[in-house]
Parts: C-alpha cells; structure tokens; sequence
C-alpha cells in the first residue's frame, strides 16, 4: 500500500454523462457513474495522508482514506463495507452528497487542482456491491428494546440502521405510501434512482428494521402513545421540512401555481410524467418560471424540461454567484437548456379571467450590503418591472417543519419558526425520551446533514437505554 | 393492504364501504378524513369519513363513483383489499359548544353521507339538530332514516321536484329564518356552488357557518399545499389548518377555480376507466 506512486493529474477521471439534449427529455440517471478501470484511477489519486482531513470533513465521518486504498487494491466489496459501517445509505450519499463543501473541500490534492472524487468512488463502491453481492447483510443479536422512529427520510433511516446495528428493535413510521422521504418525493429519479432507495431501505429492513408507512404520527399515535402503551422506550423525530413556503405576492392561488413539493411529488412520488398509466395527472404547458435557486429548484426546472416544457426560467433574487444549489447541478441545468434569470424578484403571477396563469411580473435586483446570512442583500431597483409569459410556476423558495407533531404535542418545545429545540450535542428535546434531528431541526438542509444527525440521535438514545437498564 | 369488509349500493352512483382499518377506527372524529389509493399505480384520493365501528375494527367510507379511482374502488367486492388507507387526517370539527344548541346541518347530494358523522354526534350531545338535505332527483336520496334518527326536523328537497318538493337546499333554509328560526350554527357540506349560496344567506343573517372544504390533495399532511385556499385574505391548507372553515371567510370563486385545475385529466381518466370495465364485463379485448 505504501509503496504505490500516486497518481498526480491534477484533474479527477472524468466521470461518463448522459448528453444534455438526449438526457433533457428522458428520466435515466444524468451521471453514469465510474468503470471499475475509472475507479481504480481515481482511486491511485488519493495519497492516502496521515491527518486524513476528509474524514472530519464527512457527517457521518466515513473512513475514506481506508475505503479508498480498498478500492486501489480491487477489493470493492471491502470498500463497500467500510463505507457502510458508518455510512447507512452510500448509493444515495454518492450521488446526492455536497462532497465540494464537505469531504472534497478538505481534500489535500485540492490545494494544487481537483480534489479526489470522494463522492465518485463512494457511488461506485456501493453500485458495484448492488451489482455483484446478492448475500443480505447479517442481523444482529435483538437487545429486546423498542425504539420508534418518525419518518423515514435520510435523518430517520440513518437512525434505523445504527440503531438496528446495536441490537435495538427499530420501527420506522412513515405517512406516506412508500418509504424514503425526500429521497423518493423530493429528489428526482435522474438524479437519484428510486429502486436505488428501495434497495439501499432493503438492506436496513434485512437488518432487522421494521417499516410501517401510511401511519401519520400525531394523528394515528401521539408520541406519548408510542412511549406509553405502544411500548417504545425512545421515539426520534425525524420528519423533515415539509411545509412550503409561498411568497405571499398577488396571484400565487392561480392554477398552474404548484409548490416545489407538490410539483415533484406529483412527478416523483406519484409519477405524474407516466399519466395516464399512473393516475395522477400533472400539467406543465410550454412556458414555466421555478422561482428560487437552491437544489431543488434545479430539481423543478429539469423536470419540467422533461415533462415536454419548450422554456424553462430559473428567478433568482440574487446574482448566480449566490446561488444555494449545488454548482453542479446548476451546470446540468445550464447544459439542458435551462435559462437563468438572476437577480430577479417576482412581484405578481398573472392570470386570465378562468384563474390560470398567463404569466408572471418580476422587479430587477441590486446587490446590497451583506444580511445576517453573510451574502450580500437584494435591494429591487426601482421601475424596473419587466413581465415574462408563462404557463406554469413553481415556488421553491423553502420548507419549514412540519405542524402536525408538534400541533398535536403540546409538551414538545419548538422555535416560533417551527423547528423543533433540541439540546445540541445530545438532540435530546424538551420531551423525556424523545429525541430530534434533521431537516425537522434545522429546516430545510442537506441529506448528509440529516444522517449526521440520525447518527448523532442514535448514539445518545443507546446511552439513554442503557443508562435506564442499567445495561452497561 | 387494507380489506373491505361491507360493501352496499346506496343508488346508481353513491357506495357505501367499510373498510378494515382498526388504528384509524379508534381515533376518528367527526369532521376527519382518510386518504385512500386503490392499488399501486393509484392517485391519492381523500374522502370523509362516514363512521367508525371501533369494536369491528372498520372505517366507513360513502363515494361517489365519478372519477377513475372511485369507479375502480367501487369495482371492489367484499374481501378485496386496496393498497393504502391513511388517517385519521384533518382537524376533527368543533361541535361540543352546542350542547343544547341549535343547528342547521345541510348536506348537498354526497355532503349529506359526510354530515352525517356531525349530525349524530350533535344529536347525541344534546344539540337540537334540523337536517337539510338536497339531491338532484328523488332516486338519488341517501340516509334517509339515519338521518331521521337523528335529527329533530328533516327536510328532503330535489333539484327536479321528484320527492315532492322543488327547489335548492337554501329554499328551505331561507324559509326557516323568515319564520324566525334561530339557528346557533349552519354546518352545510356539499358542492362549492351550494356552499357558496348557504354562505351568502347566512351571512345576511349573521349565524355563524361552517363548511367542510374538499379540495384537490396529493399527501393531506400540509406538505404540498395542493389544497390551499383562501380564507379570511389567508392561505390556508384544508388538509392540516380545516377541511372545516368558516364560510364567510371563505375564497368561494377561487376555491371553484381551483377545483377544476385537472378536469381535461379527470374526464380522459373516468372515460378510460369505464372503457376497462365495460371491456371486463364483455370479456372484449382492449387495444390501446
């Protein structure tokens, strides 16, 4: 292991894509992933440093350098393993992870070039393990202690797994149909393929976890019924940033108006774009506005490319400069035709006299001086209005929690915005045996952070249990 | 996987089913939905609840088969199963105030089957309930003698005069309060059109209504906001802030827009739908 020369091209192995004008009309994965020939190559550029900074760089601190030289040496399913050992969903984490702000942006090889592609060899580690092992994972000793997790999302399935790893009998609740979260309503299929999820659920169900959807806690089960006669001795609250936020501007209640959640979950969850073999319906027209510029705008405006639009607009109040999303999915969209419209606010959808949209008034930007969140202020500058024509427009500009639980829990303390108060270092909440974590937390964010947390939250229930039972 | 358990036809376009669900049997309340998909190409479609029989261990649902999920549902025999049943959604109405109260409860067609929780749960409170019941033609009339049981007065009318009384459901109302009836509360569910009408009556006399909003949904948990409306110059979700509002507060015109946001969809899917099962019956081969 010591004695191999590292690789020093500057750039990482480039990675195969579908073309932009075959891949804008279809839902197959945009990026194809890694040959075991790319990997092994990518994999010779890691020098394997002493300090190994990617791994503090990583939530769930997966053993990349480790995972890495496994990789070099051809022993993929070993690779694989590492990863998993921390790390309950790679295929998802490789493809979906920000590694340019986490692992990646620590990586040494970036001072002088590209960093290695962490987030590459992480999906082609778990890829090639779905591909060529068929063997389900073993199921660990059942310690007999009932956790109850709400939601299955990244936060609550990382939760699962580490818990499910420590022997505890682990309950998933979700309120939807299928498992997975945002995973499976929010991120669509060429980004993240859903039988991808399912398999990646699959291996935490052959651990042992069980998985109950179409059960809306709050309604179904209060969380001191879980705790009470339903036997739990701990529940985490892992039920994401759900409500949407509209802009409160006039003409947001037309038809043709839909929330970033309702759009992709139409296409996502509900496969609107195979209506009317799947029977729920969606309409785009040709002309659609997605207003906002983090990932899940993206999100909106590919798949509105894909569901047959002719223009696509991205409005985004800043400059692209602070654009949340992630730098490559911007390019994808750019490479897909998408147009950018920056530094725009919208101030008016407009409609016709049936209440559909026809189209939608916007106020051009200035940068100011910087906000509270450190990017620079857009001030509208004023007679600036310009109107575009539409036919559809689709609000991502943010989610917040979700009321039902804490409508329903008067003792659980949350923020006047809506996140649920944990303790930070513990996640524990201002409920006895009920901890929180995710997108439920901190409002809209990242899968890795979510994880991060579903692990963090595993780790002190554990200390809770076994402090109870005396079990140490 | 959630199993019928009764399944009775109540006219030519109205199915009463119970279906197994005993979680959600023991926490409903009056006012509450469900959210049900057939199988598992299904939409996500909500519907009222219409009872519960906790010792069963069953919920009743009461649909009109109009669209391509309800017809497939009501294709259903006892013993077959639908792929999700979800609930109880939505806040339960608030009704304990009007113990000894009185309250007009109006149900319009298929509204009368989702009033009917409302009305035997005021009843049994000690309310002082008078149902209000209209339907297009007299073949159409549900409930009749559930409703009977629990209401004071019941007034039957149709759109086409076939029960012997001509006219709409705000006919009879407004006849009552020219009389001088004082009602303490209006709870009217039905189409938007009919809601609308008992609002704008009851807001000349000032009785505080209610109406139970069925909106467009996909998840009926607040995440979307599929079935935002406007109430009191607020968005609200119906799914998580109602169904039930106050219907001077009420966004009607938009509320009706809304609605037929998918009607090209919904007309191609039922036309489908009823193709299929015709095709079933006469064992024709379809080429589509």
């Amino acid at each position: 292991m010591t004695d191999r020369k590292p690789n020093m091209s500057p750039v990482k192995v480039n990675i195969p894509e579908q073309d932009p004008d075959i891949r804008k009309r279809n839902y197959q994965e945009v990026s194809l992933g890694y040959t075991v020939e790319m990997a092994m190559e990518e994999a010779t550029r890691c020098l394997n440093c002493k300090h190994r900074p990617c791994v503090a760089g990583c939530p769930v601190n997966v053993k990349i350098p480790d995972f890495i030289s496994q990789i070099v040496r051809g022993e993929f399913e070993n690779a694989y393993q590492t990863i998993v050992s921390t790390n309950s969903l790679p295929a998802v984490c490789g493809r979906v992870c920000p590694q340019e702000n986490q692992c990646e942006l620590q990586c040494v090889r970036a001072i002088k070039g590209e960093p290695v592609g962490i987030g590459r060899l992480e999906r082609f580690a778990a890829d090639w393990h779905f591909a060529n092992t068929k063997t389900a994972p073993e199921k660990p000793q059942n310690n007999a202690h009932k956790v109850a997790i709400v939601g299955s999302g990244p936060a609550g399935l990382a939760c699962a797994g580490d818990l499910a790893h420590r022997g505890y009998d682990v309950t998933v609740f979700e309120s939807f149909h299928v498992a997975g979260g945002v995973l499976m309503y929010g991120i669509p299929e060429f980004r993240l393929p859903k039988a991808l999820v399912q398999t990646e659920i699959q291996q935490l169900k052959d651990l042992g976890v069980k998985i109950e959807c179409n059960m809306v806690i709050g309604k179904i089960f209060s969380l001191d019924e879980l705790l009470g006669e339903q036997g739990f001795d701990a529940v985490f609250i892992a039920s994401g940033a759900g409500l949407p936020a509209f802009m409160n501007i006039p003409g947001e209640n037309l038809n043709q108006v839909y929330s970033a959640n309702e759009f992709l979950t139409r296409v996502n969850l509900m496969k609107a774009w195979r209506w009317p073999e799947a029977a729920t319906p969606i309409n785009i027209g040709k002309r659609v506005a997605v207003i906002g510029g983090g990932n899940v705008a993206m999100d909106s405006a590919r798949s509105s490319m894909r569901l047959g639009a002719d223009k696509v607009y991205i409005i985004y109040r800043r400059s692209e400069q602070e654009l949340p999303a992630r730098h490559e999915e911007a390019e994808h969209a750019k490479e897909e035709g998408i147009e950018f419209i920056m530094l725009a606010n919208p101030v008016e959808i407009l409609g016709n006299d049936q209440g559909w949209v026809t189209g939608i008034r916007c106020i051009r930007m200035e940068l100011g001086e910087p906000d509270v969140s450190g990017r620079r202020r857009p001030i509208p500058i004023a007679g600036s209005e310009f109107t575009i024509n539409l036919d559809t427009v689709i609000v991502a500009i943010g989610q917040t929690p979700n009321p039902l639980l804490r409508e329903t829990t008067p003792d659980l303390k949350c923020k006047p915005w809506g996140g649920v108060m944990v303790c930070e270092d513990t996640l524990e909440t201002s409920k006895e045996g009920v901890w929180a974590g995710g997108d439920a937390v901190t409002g809209a964010a990242t899968v890795i952070l979510a994880m991060g947390a579903g692990k963090k939250a595993a780790g002190s229930i554990d200390d809770y249990i076994r402090k109870k039972y005396q079990t140490d | 996987m959630n199993r019928i358990l009764a399944r009775k036809q109540l006219n030519s376009e109205t199915i009463m089913m119970d279906i197994e669900a005993p979680l959600i049997a023991r926490k409903a309340r009056p006012g509450q939905f469900i959210i049900f998909r057939v199988d598992e190409e299904g939409e996500r479609v909500p519907l009222t609840i219409a009872g519960t029989d906790t010792e069963q261990g069953t919920v009743r649902i009461i649909f009109q088969t109009v669209g391509k999920s309800t017809l497939r549902l009501g294709s259903k025999k006892v013993g077959d199963t639908i792929t999700s049943f979800v609930g109880p959604l939505g806040k339960p109405s608030e009704l304990d105030e009007y113990v000894g109260k009185r309250v007009a409860v109006i149900g319009g067609g298929l509204g009368m089957a989702i009033a009917y929780p409302q009305a035997a749960y005021l009843h049994k409170i000690g309310a002082l309930v008078d149902v209000i019941s209209g339907f297009r033609t007299k073949d159409l009339i549900i409930l009749e003698d559930d409703m009977k049981a629990v209401s004071e007065n019941l007034y039957i009318i149709t759109d086409d005069g076939s029960s012997g009384r001509q006219g709409f459901v705000t006919n009879v109302l407004e006849e009552q309060l020219k009389k001088g009836e004082c009602y303490d509360l209006v709870l009217a569910i039905g189409p938007l059109v009919m809601m609308r009408a008992v609002a704008n009556l009851t807001r000349s006399y000032g009785i505080k209504t209610i109406v139970s909003m069925n909106t467009i949904m996909v998840d009926g948990t607040g995440m979307c906001g599929s079935c935002r409306l406007t109430v009191g110059g607020k968005i609200k979700f119906s799914c998580v802030d109602g169904p039930d509002f106050d219907a001077h507060e009420v966004d009607f015109e938009e509320s009706i827009r809304r609605s037929k946001a998918y009607l090209e969809q919904e007309k191609f899917d039922r036309e489908q739908e009823l193709e299929r099962q015709r095709c079933r019956l006469t064992g024709e081969v379809r080429h589509d």
